[in-house]
């Protein structure tokens, strides 16, 4: 190529370089109706599989729930999905089109995916609604965050959420004076401003009472649909209320998964119930 | 209006300011107006040291911003105070003109002994006060800037991240040791003249000195508290009290930490300018660790992230210096960690903890 040509491919005004373009996630597609791709994963801790060559897809507006014995990895494989950890190997999508092994927790917390930790993790020194509020969907850069102010379209959103975890009558009430139970839902409320598409909720039951374990199975329930929610849990009698009769269990056991299917599929599951009662 | 409204909620910072303002008008009339032999008067030499006190409230301040609402150790914030203060000693150097022992006009003294022919690059620009001033803040937020940006992106925090922030201020304390960087060594920066024209002996210069101390503090005070009211400040609370679930939510915590740690730096910047001329000096002790962990205690004896209580622990604190090493100079070291000892056991949310304790108390009869 002739220096002038290159020269006026440099020059062309109405060429883009790629390095200039603004890096945009792509849109979520699940045109095939998968919200999550786990693929082939594997990781280790000093030579310790935690995740053995899992596979595991979750469906657009699923309810899925994960059991599994201490150390099956139930908790890795969130740490993966959400970023935190880095696999050895596999691949990890979500929809079609966006790599989650390619970003960081915050992307991926803004590309749509909401995590609840196993111990309630609410800003003990926030109220109940200055909690709410940062978990609002919203820009997050550090400049939009200081000039923020509530509209009255969010405030009734804030005030829809506080009414469905019913914490009305402790709106200005600083999250770490709660309940225990108080604070689970109100880390369920968190995630829920925050818009996902995909919730994940890491044992939500723990160290509740019998009452506060079937208004969560409830709550969770009616969430399905319009967000796909993966639950992990131990407690069976709540999966078994959570799963019904038609909803997807997976049995994860040493980092990969035993068995899929129903739960009475499952139970009946000759590997699954060696693994849970001994030979 | 809008400015009222910053401190609505703050009992603390009303009543600092009001205090402020009279200050900032009877101190003035007491210095200069009531004569010398009465009862009232207030020293010039007194109020040089309350000028010098409120610089030092400015840098509780900016401490507090980013340990008491961030949760981040800061145990260099002295660098930036002293940078601060070097690019103001810088100013006053050149100020001198040719009034130097060895009456060079372009060179100070200290440049001239050491046998220099001229004046090094980074002096440059520094006979003029609008570039010193730009400097005074610039160089603090570009240090910060750089080392936030390493430290926070590759998420070094807590213990580890204080020990690196007392390297840093380490570093640079051997480094303005070294008459080769061209900084007057270990005799620092002195003798200085005049600031914009006016002598720094006579009285109004500092007198005038003392009103824009307390006009920075204010000030400081306004910019803190008003970053604190907006949802970066909830999110800074956020941040300190559970880094990863801020993470999770989808804020870069890195980014917040950055911003309000160059902020902070900015701030001691413009305190160690204001220090400067009231002390009349500027040498590589100010980068001395020990001064930096001062800094800390100041804030822990007030009471953390209310920022009104930083005030109030430099204030407590430095008097008690002044009266200590003064009258009982030996005892002065161990009165301040017995000091902290004691506020870290018995009152952990310090002086203003304290306060606010007794008026529940008052206020809920048992």
């Amino acid at each position: 190529m002739s220096i002038i040509s290159t020269l006026e491919q440099i020059t062309d005004r109405h060429h883009v370089y790629p390095f200039l373009v603004p890096a945009q996630a792509p849109k979520l597609d699940v045109s095939h109706n998968v919200l999550l791709y786990l693929e082939d994963i594997t990781v280790s801790f000093d030579g310790f599989k935690a995740i053995n060559n899992l596979n595991m897809y979750i469906n657009d507006g699923e309810l899925r729930c994960i059991i599994g014995p201490n150390g099956a990895g139930k908790t890795t494989m969130m740490d993966i999905i959400t970023g935190k950890t880095q696999p050895d190997s596999g691949s990890a999508w979500f929809g079609q089109t966006i790599n989650l092994l390619e970003m960081d927790e915050p992307a991926i917390a803004q590309a749509g995916i909401g995590r609840k930790f196993q111990k309630p993790t609410v800003f003990e020194e926030l109220s109940v609604w200055e909690n709410l509020e940062l978990a609002m969907a919203g820009n997050r850069n550090v400049w939009s965050i200081l000039n923020a102010r509530l509209n009255s379209e969010q405030s009734a959103m804030l005030l829809e959420t506080i009414e469905l975890i019913g914490l009305q009558a402790n709106t200005q009430m600083l999250a770490g004076r709660l309940s225990h139970g108080q604070k689970q839902w109100l880390e369920i409320g968190m995630l829920l401003m925050q818009k996902p598409r995909l919730l994940l909720v890491d044992e939500p039951v723990a160290g509740m009472t019998h009452q506060e374990m079937d208004r969560t199975a409830e709550l969770l329930i009616s969430l399905a649909g319009r967000h796909s929610v993966v639950v992990v849990e131990h407690d069976m009698d709540f999966v078994r209320n959570l799963a019904g009769k038609d909803r997807t269990v997976t049995v994860l056991h040493q980092g990969s998964v035993l068995s899929e299917g129903t739960m009475s599929k499952v139970q009946q599951d000759p590997k699954v119930v060696e693994v849970y009662l001994g030979e | 209006m809008r400015l009222l409204n910053i401190l609505k909620n703050d009992r603390g910072g009303q009543i600092m300011m009001l205090v402020l303002l009279i200050m900032a008008i009877l101190v003035p009339i007491f210095n200069l107006m009531v004569p010398e032999n009465h009862p009232l008067h207030v020293p010039t030499y007194t109020v040089t040291l309350m000028g010098k006190y409120l610089t030092l409230a400015l840098l509780a301040v900016a401490v507090d911003l980013v340990w008491g609402y961030l949760g981040i150790l800061t145990l260099g914030h002295g660098a930036f105070f002293a940078l601060g203060g070097y690019a103001m000693g810088m100013y006053l150097m050149r100020q001198i003109g040719d009034r130097g022992v060895y009456g060079n006009p372009e060179l100070p003294d200290f440049m001239v002994f050491l046998d220099w022919k001229e004046l090094p690059w980074f002096w440059q620009g520094f006979d003029q006060f609008w570039f010193a001033a730009i400097m005074i803040m610039l160089v603090p937020g570009l240090l910060a800037f750089i080392f936030g940006w390493l430290a926070f992106r590759s998420r070094v925090s807590g213990v580890y991240l204080s020990i690196i922030t007392q390297a840093m201020t380490y570093a640079l304390m051997l480094a303005f040791y070294r008459n080769e960087m061209g900084f007057g060594g270990n005799n620092g920066l002195t003798d200085f003249k005049d600031l914009v024209g006016f002598s720094l002996q006579e009285d109004t210069t500092r007198i005038a000195l003392f009103v824009l101390s307390a006009v920075a503090l204010a000030i400081g005070y306004l910019i803190c508290r008003y970053l604190m009211n907006s949802r970066l400040g909830r999110v800074c609370i956020a941040v300190r009290d559970s880094e990863s679930r801020a993470r999770f939510m989808g804020y870069r915590v890195e980014n917040v930490k950055l911003w309000i740690f160059v902020i902070s730096a900015m701030l001691a910047g413009v305190a160690g300018a204001l220090y400067v001329p009231q002390v009349g000096i500027i040498n590589p002790n100010e980068f001395s660790p020990i001064n930096s962990i001062e800094i800390v205690v100041w804030v822990a004896v007030g009471g953390r992230a209310t920022l009104y209580g930083a005030v109030i622990g430099a204030l407590l604190i430095n008097y008690a210096k002044t009266y200590f090493t003064a009258e009982l100079p030996e005892v002065w070291l161990f009165a301040l960690g017995g000091i902290f000892v004691l506020v870290t056991l018995l009152l952990p949310k310090g002086v203003t903890g304290l306060i606010a304790g007794l008026k529940r108390h008052k206020e809920v009869p048992a």
